[in-house]
């Protein structure tokens, strides 16, 4: 379900309409303006690039790099074939915005794309999509022929001699395919794992390509920047935090769903949007960006605004956008003994610290909730995990590790009793 | 070049070096399990994390690029505690069996957790468990062992040129294994129990026979193709108990074929001769070694006294030591005995060089060629880690091409090739030529008739590659060499290397085929066709020779065989004496690149068994010869080999031969020596004839088309007749043939059959 509030990538999207999602309506509500107005009026390339510094647009997928700096790495006058790619490998628990983006506004995601292509220089583009969801692959496809019959993409775009080929590929469901190098491996059809860096995608990418990589949200936010302006996507949320975000709120609220809202909006205005806590029970935590994010407890989160400076103040980060809110009949334990089993399952097995760590993490974590745990388990954690973090490939080491860190920080009490007691603090666990 | 300070020490290194190159550069050693310096970066093992200056965490030194001015630390407390971090992860799931695992000693896990590990764990869960895989019969596998380092999986795919090996699963669940139902058939595979640096891949044939403190380590060299792999041979109680590459970068680099790793099972072998026997009556006799040694100087004696010396014949196995073929060539010319052959796969007895036939420069200057054409060879079976070693320089630009009467796969990137009926090798090769002779403008030989060639596209492509450019070789394989047509070949590409200024080569297929041909051992005689009075063989047996040795040997009034086996040569020989293989006898092996590498036996000979060159020294003193006084197989090398070896090489044929294409005739076998079938060793090393390679060498093999009109069917038998002999073959395809081809290899299991046309039936 999703909820439109104010924003650039759903913004006049009718969702009553079955076909809201086709090309007739995107361009009904201004799609491929964008696009026209790049190839009519000779914007070049440099100028794009300087428009999408001005937005102040920070890469949606959950690292918050700046895009516009990003393109501008792109070496465009390299002689050979260069590659952009979306990651829709949205795998993130909680997270499931780019989902909603391909299903139900898929032409934005081309348009910004093509436009991406134009930009940089780029004649290829591959959008790599989550191996779970099957519909939304095949919508994203059936929007992809649309875009080609209208001329969008193909040779000779809309008359000009700029050429842009855009394909779909269907993953096969592993997280750690949303790293981008990772993305790149499994979509030259090998195993997905992560490369070690550097070298960078920018200049070795897709089948050693230079390649760009940018998240759903974030190309499908380009041609709103394009047609109204870097400046007024900016404006709509607060400096270094330019324009709206998709926020996908699940857990313990009267009315889950993404909320795409402007960057800065206060966590308590988020929260009433959702129709506040469940049952009317007491919000007790928020994860505030994803599993990876470190747990923020009530009182801290709801100082927060929503935004990347804002969060990561705090002491956790806004990641990808989702929102966990966990109310208070919720055990800490139990809800870190199934963050770490994930990370455990999902780690690719690549190197050590990883491959070995969080099934550590995993297993020690499992003990505590199962009530066999020891006092010294908690620095145990916290060593094997500062064992982990910063020592791997991918950032998946890391992520595994935020979250132990931080409900030991906020929570550890909760976890002195589970030791202590055998049993958990919260009723009904 | 670049400045870096490692652990205090200040140092430059060439753009583009790691952290771990110049770490290596100066003697400081990281830790590491994953990297390898003939392998791709992984920098999945995190061992050699190091401190590096303004760096907020510990960087991997194996993957990080030096930048100028660099300061890394490599033992400060930021990289310890981050080594022993990874330390503690890869021991949590390792089981701790060293007592009873064969890597336990020479084990890189095993001795850095010395220096990084704790003596307790804190991990207290259940330990992973993993299943074993089959990989054939040389690798044997603990993969609960397994630290996933992918040395194995990255030497299949970028070493072997065929990715055998790959690591499915994720996370805990990742494994190394092969393909599903198939085992790993690479004929260098051996070389990923070295590279495995915990127990998980270790030696099949070695497995659980000795710790590797109980082994000497001696140096040897390899005795079974011509590229003269240097070898650590492991011993223990006078027993050869497994082999090791010694590491040459210009020979064998770190690497060993199976075949040289492997063959050592025969020299333990319950079919070795031990002491020297006589036929007496029919029935075999142990004897003392003067007695024999007497007997067969009595014989040749009055042999060559009766028919003349021409009725003697000397037959050595290439891999014979310069020292043996060398006093077997003076005590035998005491008699006036001059028949020597030791190329005894040759096919062609017009075939001659002017001096000893080489590879014409050095493997490394080889491995350097801008291209390179190479004629009528199965390289990966004749000289594994050349084509190795080609493979990698394909990687850095050689253009390798093929003229060859099958499409096997180098498992390279091949820049033109030219597939031909074997019986038209001569004539690929013409049609280059003549394309060259084009090209360029210039005139061939007027003895190479091109009237009638025709010249194919391919053939085209193939002379504008080999004229063009600077650096350019032209190799003779071992198809080539037991041609029919050898010495047509020879002259045809000679003159194409001539025409193309390339450097020709020659691949010769024994340890000592290059010593063999200095010492003199080439004849312009069939001495098997000959039917000679008397034959002394060497090392050699039937399955080294052409058909008819049986017939020969059995017709003949006397064979002497020198030889470290009882069971084949007591049907054929008078007297059979006991000789060293390679591992029981000091000498020199010549190797492909005319490099003499000279070693010492690394175990006493085993009963009565004797150095070959011992045994003909006293042979000498027994005919009552001068000159046999030698104490030491150095003095007889110092005999040999007394000047520049360069003067006594040389590839150009010894004199002109005719060469004029012939028209292509019916059914035509091809019949190369199997990668397992090459010696007397290989054949009777039971682990290597229990290979995929070792199967097929008792197969007839045809393209889909040919197998149909012969009525044989995949999988089916067929029936093998040629020269009057009939075999039975197991029928495979191999669709890199043409038309009309059938290929029965030669080895034991075709040794009855004869030349000549051949016919094949279903059986």
């Amino acid at each position: 379900m999703t909820v439109y509030v104010k924003g650039v990538v759903f913004e006049g999207v009718d969702f009553d309409d079955p076909k809201h999602w086709g090309i007739e309506a995107y361009m009904a509500r201004g799609g491929y303006a964008a696009l026209k107005k790049i190839l009519s009026t000779g914007m070049t390339q440099d100028e794009i690039i300087a428009e999408m510094k001005t937005s102040g647009l920070r890469g949606r997928g959950g690292a918050g790099f700046p895009t516009g700096l990003k393109w501008s790495f792109m070496p465009r006058s390299f002689p050979g074939q260069k590659y952009l790619v979306c990651n829709t490998d949205e795998g993130e628990p909680g997270t499931f915005k780019d989902l909603d983006i391909i299903v139900d506004n898929p032409h934005a995601l081309i348009e910004g794309m093509i436009i991406g292509g134009f930009a940089m220089g780029i004649t290829v583009g591959y959008n790599y999509i989550h191996g779970e969801v099957f519909e939304a692959y095949e919508r994203f496809e059936a929007a992809l022929e649309e875009a080609r019959a209208a001329g969008f993409l193909g040779d000779n775009i809309l008359g000009t001699n700029f050429c842009f080929q855009l394909h779909g590929h269907h993953g096969y469901g592993a997280y750690i395919c949303g790293e981008e190098t990772a993305l790149l491996e499994s979509l030259e059809g090998k195993k997905g794992q992560p490369r070690f860096k550097p070298p960078f995608p920018a200049s070795f990418g897709l089948y050693g390509k230079p390649t760009t990589i940018n998240n759903t949200e974030t190309f499908a936010s380009v041609p709103f920047i394009i047609r109204e302006g870097g400046q007024k996507f900016l404006e709509l949320g607060k400096p270094n935090n330019g324009g709206t975000k998709l926020f996908s709120v699940s857990g313990h609220v009267n009315r889950p769903g993404n909320y795409e809202i402007p960057l800065g909006t206060p966590f308590s205005e988020l929260l009433e949007m959702c129709g506040g806590m469940r049952d009317g029970k007491k919000l007790k935590a928020v994860i505030p960006g994803g599993s990876s994010a470190p747990v923020l407890p009530a009182d801290i989160m709801m100082q927060c605004t929503m935004d990347y400076d804002s969060i990561s103040k705090a002491g956790s980060m806004l990641g990808s956008g989702a929102v966990i809110v966990m109310d208070e009949t919720t055990c800490m334990v139990k809800a870190l003994e199934r963050l770490s089993y994930f990370y455990f399952e999902e780690s690719c097995g690549q190197c050590t610290p990883c491959r070995e760590g969080t099934g550590w993490l995993y297993r020690v974590v499992h003990r505590i909730e199962q009530g066999l745990g020891r006092p010294e388990d908690l620095d145990l954690l916290l060593s094997v995990g500062g064992n982990i973090a910063g020592r791997t490939i991918c950032a998946l080491g890391d992520a595994a590790v935020m979250p132990v860190q931080g409900m030991l920080k906020h929570f550890r009490s909760e976890f002195e009793h589970h030791i202590e007691h055998k049993q958990c603090l919260v009723p009904g666990f | 070049m670049l400045e870096i300070e490692i652990d205090g020490k200040k140092l430059t290194v060439p753009t583009g070096s790691t952290v771990m190159d110049a770490a290596n550069s100066i003697g400081v050693h990281i830790p590491h399990f994953c990297y390898h310096k003939k392998l791709s970066i992984a920098a999945n093992c995190r061992m050699c994390l190091v401190q590096v200056e303004k760096a907020p965490k510990p960087l991997p030194a194996c993957a990080t690029p030096v930048t100028d001015g660099m300061k890394v630390y490599t033992h400060s407390d930021m990289a310890v505690k981050a080594q022993k971090g990874v330390m503690e992860f890869l021991l949590i799931n390792h089981p701790l069996d060293c007592p009873i695992c064969d890597q336990g000693g020479e084990c890189q896990l095993q001795d850095l957790a010395v220096g990084y590990g704790q003596s307790g764990s804190r991990y207290e869960e259940e330990k992973r468990v993993v299943a074993n895989k089959n990989l054939g019969p040389l690798i044997s596998t603990d993969m609960t062992r397994c630290i996933h380092c992918s040395r194995c999986v990255r030497f299949t795919e970028e070493i072997a040129g065929y990715q055998e090996l790959g690591m499915p699963g994720r996370g805990e669940h990742t494994e190394v294994m092969s393909f599903i139902g198939k085992t790993v058939n690479s004929e260098i595979s051996g070389n990923v129990i070295d590279l495995c640096p915990v127990g998980a891949l270790t030696s099949k044939p070695f497995r659980y026979s000795a710790r590797t403190w109980e082994l000497s380590r001696r140096k040897s060299v390899g005795a079974h193709d011509g590229l003269g792999a240097n070898l650590v041979v492991q011993v223990k109680n006078n027993q050869v108990m497994r082999v090791l590459p010694l590491e040459n970068e210009a020979i064998n680099e770190c690497w060993l074929s199976d075949r040289e790793r492997f063959s050592y099972e025969a020299l333990n072998s319950a079919a070795r001769l031990t002491q020297p026997m006589v036929k007496d009556g029919g029935e075999w006799k142990v004897v003392g070694w003067q007695e024999a040694l007497e007997l067969v100087a009595t014989k040749l004696k009055g042999i060559t006294a009766n028919h003349g010396a021409d009725s003697v014949a000397a037959i050595a196995s290439p891999n014979s030591t310069l020292e043996e073929l060398y006093l077997l060539r003076k005590s035998l010319a005491g008699l006036d005995i001059r028949n020597l052959e030791a190329r005894t796969r040759l096919g062609d007895v017009r075939f001659e060089t002017k001096a000893a036939g080489w590879l014409g420069q050095s493997i490394v200057d080889l491995a350097a060629s801008e291209s390179l054409l190479l004629i009528g060879s199965t390289l990966r079976k004749e000289q594994p880690l050349l084509a190795q070693r080609l493979r990698q320089s394909v990687k850095k630009g050689l253009k390798l091409a093929l003229i060859n009467p099958h499409d096997d796969e180098l498992l390279t990137k091949i820049a033109g090739k030219l597939v031909v009926r074997p019986d038209q090798l001569v004539e690929g090769v013409l049609a280059v030529l003549k394309a060259a002779a084009e090209v360029t403008g210039k005139t061939v030989p007027a003895d190479i008739d091109l009237a009638g060639v025709e010249v194919s596209t391919e053939a085209r492509a193939l002379a504008e590659l080999i004229v063009a450019g600077e650096k350019k070789s032209l190799v003779l394989g071992n198809i080539a060499l037991q041609h029919e047509r050898a010495a047509e070949l020879h002259a045809a590409a000679a003159a194409l290397a001539d025409i193309a200024g390339a450097t020709l080569g020659l691949l010769r297929d024994g340890a000592n085929s290059v010593g063999a041909d200095i010492v003199g051992f080439a004849t312009n005689k069939d001495l098997i066709a000959a039917n000679k009075k008397a034959y002394v063989l060497l090392h050699s047996e039937l399955a080294d020779l052409k058909s008819g040795a049986k017939a020969a040997f059995e017709g003949a009034e006397f064979v002497v065989a020198m030889t470290s086996f009882a069971d084949e040569a007591r049907d054929y020989a008078d007297v059979l004496l006991p000789v060293s293989p390679f591992s029981e006898t000091s000498g020199t092996f010549v190797n492909m690149e005319g490099k003499p590498q000279s070693f010492n036996g690394v175990v006493r000979p085993l009963g009565e068994t004797r150095p070959a060159w011992k045994v003909l020294r006293v042979l000498g003193n027994i005919l009552g010869l001068n000159g046999f006084d030698y104490d030491s197989s150095e003095a007889v090398r110092a005999d040999v080999l007394n000047g520049d070896i360069a003067k006594v090489l040389d590839n150009a044929p010894a004199k002109a031969v005719a060469v004029k294409a012939q028209a292509a005739a019916g059914l035509v076998r091809l019949a190369e020596v199997p990668l397992y079938e090459t010696d007397a060793l290989v054949r009777r090393a039971p682990s290597l004839q229990a290979t995929v390679d070792a199967e097929s060498a008792a197969q007839l093999r045809a393209n889909a088309a040919t197998l149909a009109s012969l009525g044989l069917v995949a999988g089916g038998n067929a029936r093998v007749q040629q020269g009057g002999a009939a075999v039975t073959l197991a029928v495979a395809e191999d669709a890199g043939l043409l038309d009309a081809v059938v290929r029965v290899p030669s080895g034991r299991a075709t040794l009855v059959l004869g030349s000549g046309a051949i016919e094949v039936a279903k059986a």
